[in-house]
């Protein structure tokens, strides 16, 4: 019965395509996956833009939306209609082809993101062999068309606001892919179904979920850190502040198309979320051996829920960073740990299995962070003043 | 080193937001216009006309003496005084205002009508929920829309109105002693037949 649970989605699926023709069916199988991530994910997007301002609200002493609606949760409705219903401004000068491919590219490029994330047991869109290195080719294509859009604005303010952010996010795509590194190593395999099945073991009660390990602990931290930046989110947001450059780059979008670009961010968002849940904390696997009869769908949404939830706090803790605080904490902090993570997994893998390995290891992780952090910390060292006056 | 001071930050913003679920100090919206904040007593907005007792008209303290229309710096009161007299309050025929216009488009509640008034007619309303579709006519104010009662003014100001409502019975009692010695020495003095009308007056 658990099983029948667990499987629900696959049996239904199924049973559709026994009533579809055997020459329709690998397309309508194909069909059935996509129309269920689109219509899955922007739902979640409208209940997480919901759940961030009333939590914002929260955490800022104040209601958050509270009018439409009970508790203000046709909230997302109302943003809906007012997104569809403004004039929908394309400027004189701007490359209109250009200016209308952007939000469209960066939600299909977050969409495309979705098909290698296993979602349950046996639930995943396209079972590819190289699933992690698809979804982070995919994710390469937010930043063109953040460049897109731009450019083809036609506003010195856009592009500069997109300079910014395609800078910005080029440069966490470094520690985020080498974050990655430390469990495709460990798993031997780049298919993020395989990842997750070895994740899916248990000793005694205790999951054997790669976070666990000190390697995939960093590696947690420094992937968790690299999607923020990734997809624009404070404290990284310089790109986009409303108090630093307007909107940034999509100033001179309105109505849909600025809809679209809010959408595309957020399921960036949870793509790269559920890449974490993914490669890090076991995928569909419960927490414990003895839950194991929940289903496995579950698991995936509720750590989803869970890493979103952190995201909102943390947007609502920290103050935004300057850009050259970014840039410097990307290269000069995340890309040299991500690199003794590398190191350190290796060490992990060759010792013998025990308590040395994890005082090994530990050590190793830790000490780095701390003399790194340490050392990089900018003390303005004043010199001496002299004044001259004019006599 | 590991980002202490980061997650000391999101222990305060957490104990933020789940202390939002149970305490007030927490949560200090006041969702206006359900809820709303007790009205602040030194706070003011635009001038009303007082009125003792029960009749608006009979009442009102205001005997278009004019002074308030001269001294208002934007020009804002419109006085036309009445040609004949009405008894006050205390019985004595005052000048009372025909017309009393503001207009609270221009007034700037700077308070100078009530600082000069002597007769402590007119007095700084708190009230401010005062929007209307109409910016000509909506916006000039009539006697009878500025006419509120004694008791409102206490309410609104306890502390001025105890003042003023001391100020002014001591004004009466003043007067009704001296009206009693007058009287006293009249009876007392000439034995004449027909006795002086009684000089009591308002203030």
């Amino acid at each position: 019965m658990p099983e029948t649970i667990d499987q629900i989605f696959v049996i239904l699926k199924h049973w559709v395509l026994g009533y579809v023709p055997a020459e329709a069916q690998p397309v309508f199988s194909a069909l059935l996956s996509v129309v269920s991530v689109l219509v899955v994910f922007p739902l979640l997007f409208a209940i997480t833009t919901l759940l961030e301002r009333k939590a914002l609200g929260r955490i800022q002493n104040r209601y958050g939306p509270n009018r439409t609606g009970p508790y203000g949760f046709l909230q997302p409705v109302a943003d809906a209609v007012k997104s569809l219903t403004k004039e929908d401004i394309v400027p004189h000068t701007a490359d209109g082809v250009v200016h209308f491919l952007a939000p469209l590219l960066l939600v299909s490029a977050a969409l495309l993101a979705y098909a290698v994330l296993p979602v349950g047991r046996n639930m995943i869109v396209a079972n590819l062999n190289a699933g992690v290195l698809f979804f982070f080719a995919v994710g390469s294509l937010v930043e063109l068309a953040v460049f897109m859009a731009g450019w083809s604005s036609r506003n010195k303010y856009s592009l500069l606001g997109a300079m910014r952010a395609i800078a910005q996010m080029i440069s966490y795509e470094v520690p985020l892919v080498l974050a990655s590194i430390v469990v495709i190593m460990a798993a031997g395999s780049l298919s993020t179904v395989a990842i997750v099945k070895m994740q899916a073991a248990y000793t005694g009660i205790w999951p054997h979920w790669f976070v666990f390990t000190p390697w995939g602990f960093a590696g947690f931290v420094l992937f968790m850190i690299a999607a923020t930046a990734e997809s624009n989110r404070s404290p990284f947001d310089l790109p986009e502040g409303e108090s630093e450059i307007i909107a940034g780059y999509y100033i001179e979008y309105s109505g849909f198309k600025f809809a679209l670009f809010f959408l595309g961010e957020y399921l960036g968002m949870f793509a790269t979320s559920g890449m974490a849940i993914t490669l890090f904390l076991g995928g569909w696997a419960a927490p414990f051996s003895f839950l194991t009869w929940v289903p496995s769908y579950f698991w995936f949404f509720f750590k989803l829920f869970v890493l979103i939830a952190g995201f909102i706090w943390v947007r609502g803790t920290l103050p935004r960073l300057r850009m050259d605080q970014l840039m410097n904490f990307a290269w000069r902090f995340m890309l040299p740990m991500a690199l003794l993570n590398i190191f350190i997994a290796g060490v992990w893998h060759f010792m013998p299995a025990g308590p040395s390995r994890w005082l090994v290891c530990v050590v190793l992780v830790a000490a780095p962070c701390i003399l790194l952090s340490r050392g990089l910390k900018q003390e303005k060292k004043l010199q001496v003043r002299t004044y001259r006056f004019a006599e | 080193m590991f980002g202490e001071g980061l997650l000391k930050g999101m222990a305060e913003t957490a104990r933020n937001f789940l202390g939002s679920y149970v305490s007030k100090d927490r949560l200090t919206t006041v969702q206006f216009p359900e809820e709303r904040v007790a009205p602040i007593e030194a706070s003011r907005n635009f001038p009303f006309l007082v009125y003792d007792g029960e009749d608006w008209q009979q009442g009102m303290r205001c005997v278009s003496c004019l002074i308030c229309e001269k001294e208002c710096p934007p020009k804002c009161i419109f006085i036309e005084k009445s040609t004949d007299k009405k008894p006050d309050v205390s019985g004595k025929p005052q000048f009372y205002p025909a017309v009393f216009n503001i207009d609270v488009s221009v007034c700037m509640s700077c308070q100078i009508c009530v600082e000069v008034c002597p007769f402590e007619a007119i007095k700084m309303d708190v009230a401010f929920e005062l929007s209307t579709d109409d910016r000509f006519d909506g916006l000039l104010w009539n006697k009878e829309r500025l006419a509120k009662s004694n008791e409102y003014y206490g309410r609104i100001h306890p502390t001025e109105a105890a003042v003023v409502d001391a100020h002014l019975a001591e004004g009466r009692a003043k007067l009704e002693a001296k009206s009693k010695l007058t009287t006293e020495a009249k009876t007392a003095g000439a034995a004449a037949p027909s006795a002086q009308p009684v000089s009591g007056v308002a203030e």
